[in-house]
């Protein structure tokens, strides 16, 4: 397909913008101007809307295809959600910040408050802040307020290492590297989690935080869990749980009853908000009580008479780690989906998570290698060692799921299982959907053995075939030069 | 136990799923989870209808202030957005898919972005782009990140005329990592020149400026750029992308790092977010990019197509070193950037830059004909402009809020004895009826 700049005739305009009212400024002098204006596309706006209707036909989406990639709980984002979302477009959040100003935003701070303590029940935590802006920013941000507390008990120099279990996300190392910390990883063991022994091993009164996934990102639920954090409390270590796997828990257990300390939740995971082919998402963080003082600024405070006020300077919180409130377009459609579901709703958006992750794992595991053979959560992970004896790697089989018609699961993570294939396939799917599903992995299994090529040359149904990688890094071609 | 209809399974088939599984109920499924760590109570109201939850959402908007015209900014900008944005960014082939990681099925988000990078390009002038940030905030603190790790040294020196809120994210973001930082103090609205040649040496990794900065001044930074380069800096302009329409680009003025807020390109208000961060910099810094980038490759058969590309600088690959921890970012408000500058072409960002700057200037003059008022800057401005009034600007926003206008951010809070100094923004949208009326009530605010 051509480049929207490749579409462009020069003079052609895709916008009318309002007459002015008002006289002619005195130019600016020419030393503050640009040499040429920036060369922008210059189309109709029936070409532009040709183009981009165009461009979302070339994707695969939840409103499209099954979408079963494992640790991104691909979901139906039910539409009411956008609709919702929209009655806030016109909110100035500087409007929250100007004296007297917060009186005109109580409809918004409440939202946001209410939000706060719907994820604190559900998390099990005592106060939540909503400015973080994705998961990893969540992460970033829950370990600068685990270093805020270290540091004024006069520990910051002695605290240095972040634990983390070898199959977490790469975000958890990448985002306590930013709050200053060395990372000890720590192997997995045969039972399917954190090696008990040599998490032992590896704590001492040096270490911060523990971050853990849980369910961890085999999907399995992690037996040890209350010891390792009574063993990291016994070191002044705190526990962060990393809320990507959320989904396979509400109502079944709170992550601050297992002893989690700091928690972040990826809304657009767990609470139905849409992806956005990646982003915006958005990862409000819960904390103990302990922990409150240092939370981001502007903070939400209900005084004495009900009225919501901002607490702008306390002294010892972190600061700030994004503009303003946080993604308020993606909490208003998680705050939706939240009160739409309600308690029981929520319970059973795990359960069935659950249930059907199990059921595709138990159809599944007589064709491919179950590296850890036990109940799982909300996703399951296999190997495809077994197809790699024919010369077919999780790859092949990923693409041969998109001639069919299916988004392919996660593959090559977690890093621990070699030829890692993650499937998630989440509540919001039939069993009718995961039985045609099935009878495809089923399929390329087959395949595998008896005509291996195939896999290879897929896809072939597609407006492109396998692109060539190495080229694109190699030529960094990351701009329309034309 | 079927209590969401988003759930879609009868009795019926759970009953099959579970043979299949070989358990008798779906809680024989969570004994992996042991019973004394269960949850003892959720207090999660009942749940509603989808009708039930509009209306809910309704009533909360309605408990905001109704119809404020706003004159404030502060790096949200109330601009115009035309109507092929939403529903173009509103195809669900777009806003249900997530990151491209299969680019054979994902080639409408890849080229988008690639279209988006390109954008941003030549908006600012530079060679490359990433695929979004989170917000001009954070973007500030990426850059100032990528300077350290491109120069090797630990030093940032930021212009007091910074956002507030850009100075405050990059101290949160830098405090654990032995940076130090030197905040120059705003002369008159501007850049201190003279500070600046104090303290620039050769352990300064990068100089943040901002182009029109917090107080509405236009600068020109193309001599600071040679001073900067000089010391074996680099430069980092945070920049206004609807004022680029019109004023010198960060390339041409020799900005080695450009950044900025994408909200006015096309996406909402929204109480702060989302929004997007944009990043573009000269070619030879690509590797220490945070984010994602999208790269133009070929397939088996020699045809153009999309990937994610330089991987090997992300978290997913390097772990703790990675360039940045940043996964999810804002791709969908990316493209509605994206659409926003397509739609509005080459000639419409210059006359909706010159309709911004036509519409304050004539609010500034009328409002300097207040009595008391002066203009706090001998600079040129864009759409913002700064006003000290004969009384604390706080009170007189105040009162005006109540007459449903936000007149503008008062200083005070963010730069100390600026108590009477007042921030307005006029965008293109502000009729001369409003800002007549902004002129009237201020002037009977300043009276009482």
């Amino acid at each position: 397909m051509q480049l929207i700049y490749e579409q462009s005739v020069a003079g052609r305009r895709g916008i009318k913008l309002p007459a002015s009212d008002v006289p002619s400024a005195v130019a600016l002098p020419a030393s503050l101007l640009r040499a040429g204006s920036a060369d922008l596309p210059e189309v109709s706006e029936l070409d532009l809307v040709r183009h981009f209707t165009n461009l979302s036909r070339r994707n695969f989406s939840v409103d499209t295809n099954f979408y079963p990639l494992g640790s991104c709980t691909m979901k139906y984002n039910a539409k009411v959600l956008e609709n919702a979302s929209a009655l806030f477009a016109g909110c100035h959040p500087m409007t929250a910040l100007l004296p007297g100003g917060a009186d005109f935003c109580q409809g918004t701070l409440g939202m946001l408050h209410d939000l706060g303590e719907m994820l604190a029940d559900i998390t099990g935590m005592d106060e939540v802040t909503t400015q973080p802006l994705a998961g990893a920013h969540g992460e970033m941000t829950g370990i600068m307020l685990i270093s805020a507390y270290h540091a004024a008990k006069g520990n910051k120099a002695k605290k240095k290492y972040v634990v983390v279990p070898d199959s977490s996300h790469g975000t958890n190392p990448a985002s306590a590297a930013i709050a200053g910390y060395e990372i000890i990883t720590v192997p997995t063991a045969p039972y399917g989690d954190m090696n008990l022994e040599l998490f032992k091993a590896a704590m001492s009164d040096e270490v911060a935080a523990v971050m853990m996934t849980c369910p961890n990102t085999l999907g399995l639920f992690n037996p040890h869990i209350k010891e390792i954090s009574d063993i990291a409390h016994s070191h002044d270590a705190l526990m962060y749980y990393d809320g990507a796997n959320l989904n396979a828990i509400m109502g079944k257990v709170k992550p601050g009853d297992v002893g989690f300390d700091v928690v972040h939740v990826n809304l657009h995971k767990t609470f139905g908000t849409p992806h956005g082919g990646g982003g915006p998402g958005s990862g409000p963080v819960g904390v103990k009580k302990s922990l409150i003082p240092f939370l981001p600024q502007p903070r939400i405070v209900m005084n004495d008479n009900g009225v919501l006020q901002l607490e702008t300077a306390n002294g010892v919180s972190i600061g700030r780690t994004a503009n303003f409130f946080g993604n308020f377009g993606v909490m208003a459609k998680a705050y939706a989906y939240i009160i739409m579901l309600g308690r029981e709703g929520l319970i059973t958006v795990s359960e069935q998570a659950v249930l059907n992750a199990n059921y595709i794992k138990e159809k599944l595991k007589g064709y491919y290698d179950l590296p850890y053979d036990m109940t799982c959560m909300h996703e399951c992970v296999f190997s495809a060692s077994r197809q790699l004896e024919h010369g077919v790697h999780a790859i092949d089989i990923a693409k041969f799921l998109i001639d069919r018609g299916y988004h392919p699961p996660t593959v090559y993570f977690p890093m621990i299982v070699k030829e890692a294939i993650m499937i998630e396939p989440t509540e919001t799917e039939s069993k009718a959907t995961m039985d045609a599903f099935i009878e495809v992995m089923i399929e390329a299994a087959k395949t595998a053995e008896t005509d291996p090529q195939a896999l290879l040359d897929a896809p072939l149904t597609m407006p492109i075939s396998r692109l060539d990688e190495t080229r694109a890094a190699r030529e960094q071609n990351v701009c329309c030069n034309s | 136990m079927n209590d969401s209809h988003y759930c879609p399974h009868t009795p019926e088939e759970i009953a099959e799923m579970l043979s299949v599984i070989g358990v008798s109920s779906v809680e024989e499924l969570f004994a992996p989870i042991p019973s004394e760590l269960r949850a003892k109570n959720f207090n999660i109201p009942a749940g509603m209808s989808e009708f039930e939850t509009f209306d809910s959402m309704k009533a909360l908007a309605d408990e905001n202030g109704q119809g404020i015209v706003n004159f404030i900014g502060g790096g949200f900008y109330d601009h115009i957005i035309p109507a092929v944005v939403d529903h173009l960014s509103g195809r669900s082939e777009f806003y249900t898919a997530y990151t491209p990681y299969q680019p054979e099925c994902s080639q409408g988000t890849l080229q988008a972005l690639f279209e988006y990078q390109t954008a941003i390009c030549r908006l600012t002038g530079l060679d490359v782009s990433n695929a979004s940030l989170y917000d001009g905030g954070t973007a500030c603190a990426e850059a100032a990140m990528m300077a350290l790790r491109v120069t090797g040294r630990n030093k940032i020196v930021v212009d007091g005329c910074v956002s507030p809120f850009s100075r405050q994210i990059l101290k949160t973001y830098l405090f654990n990592l032995d940076v130090e930082i030197i905040e120059l103090a705003p002369v008159d609205g501007m850049l201190g020149r003279k500070e600046l040649a104090e303290v620039l040496d050769s352990s300064v990794a990068a100089v943040l400026v901002q182009n029109p900065n917090f107080f509405g001044s236009i600068e020109d930074f193309t001599i600071i750029a040679d001073q900067v380069h000089a010391a074996g800096a680099l430069l980092i302009g945070s920049v206004y992308p609807i004022a680029l329409g019109i004023l010198k680009s960060p390339a041409e003025m020799g900005v080695d790092i450009a950044v900025g807020d994408g909200q006015s390109l096309g996406n909402p208000l929204s109480f702060g977010g989302p929004s997007f961060g944009f990043i573009a910099a000269k070619k030879s810094f690509i590797r220490n990019m945070p984010g994602r980038i999208i790269g133009e490759t070929a397939d088996r058969n020699g045809k153009r197509g999309y990937v994610l590309t330089l991987q090997a600088r992300e978290q997913h690959i390097k772990r703790h070193k990675a360039t940045s921890n940043i996964c999810s970012n804002q791709g969908l408000c990316a493209l509605r950037g994206l659409i926003f500058l397509s739609a509005t072409g080459k000639q419409g960002l210059v006359d909706l830059a010159l309709l911004n700057r036509d519409k304050a200037e004539y609010a500034k003059n009328q409002i300097a004909t207040l009595p008391g008022v002066t203009v706090l800057q001998s600079a040129s401005t864009f759409n913002e402009f700064t006003v000290r009034l004969p009384k604390p600007a706080g009170f007189v926003v105040a009162a005006l809020l109540q007459h449903g206008i936000a007149a503008g951010v008062p200083l005070g809070e963010y730069y100390e004895g600026s108590e009477n100094c007042l921030v307005i923004t006029v965008t293109e949208k502000r009729t001369k009826k409003e800002i007549d009326q902004l002129v009237k009530e201020l002037g009977v605010a300043l009276c009482n």
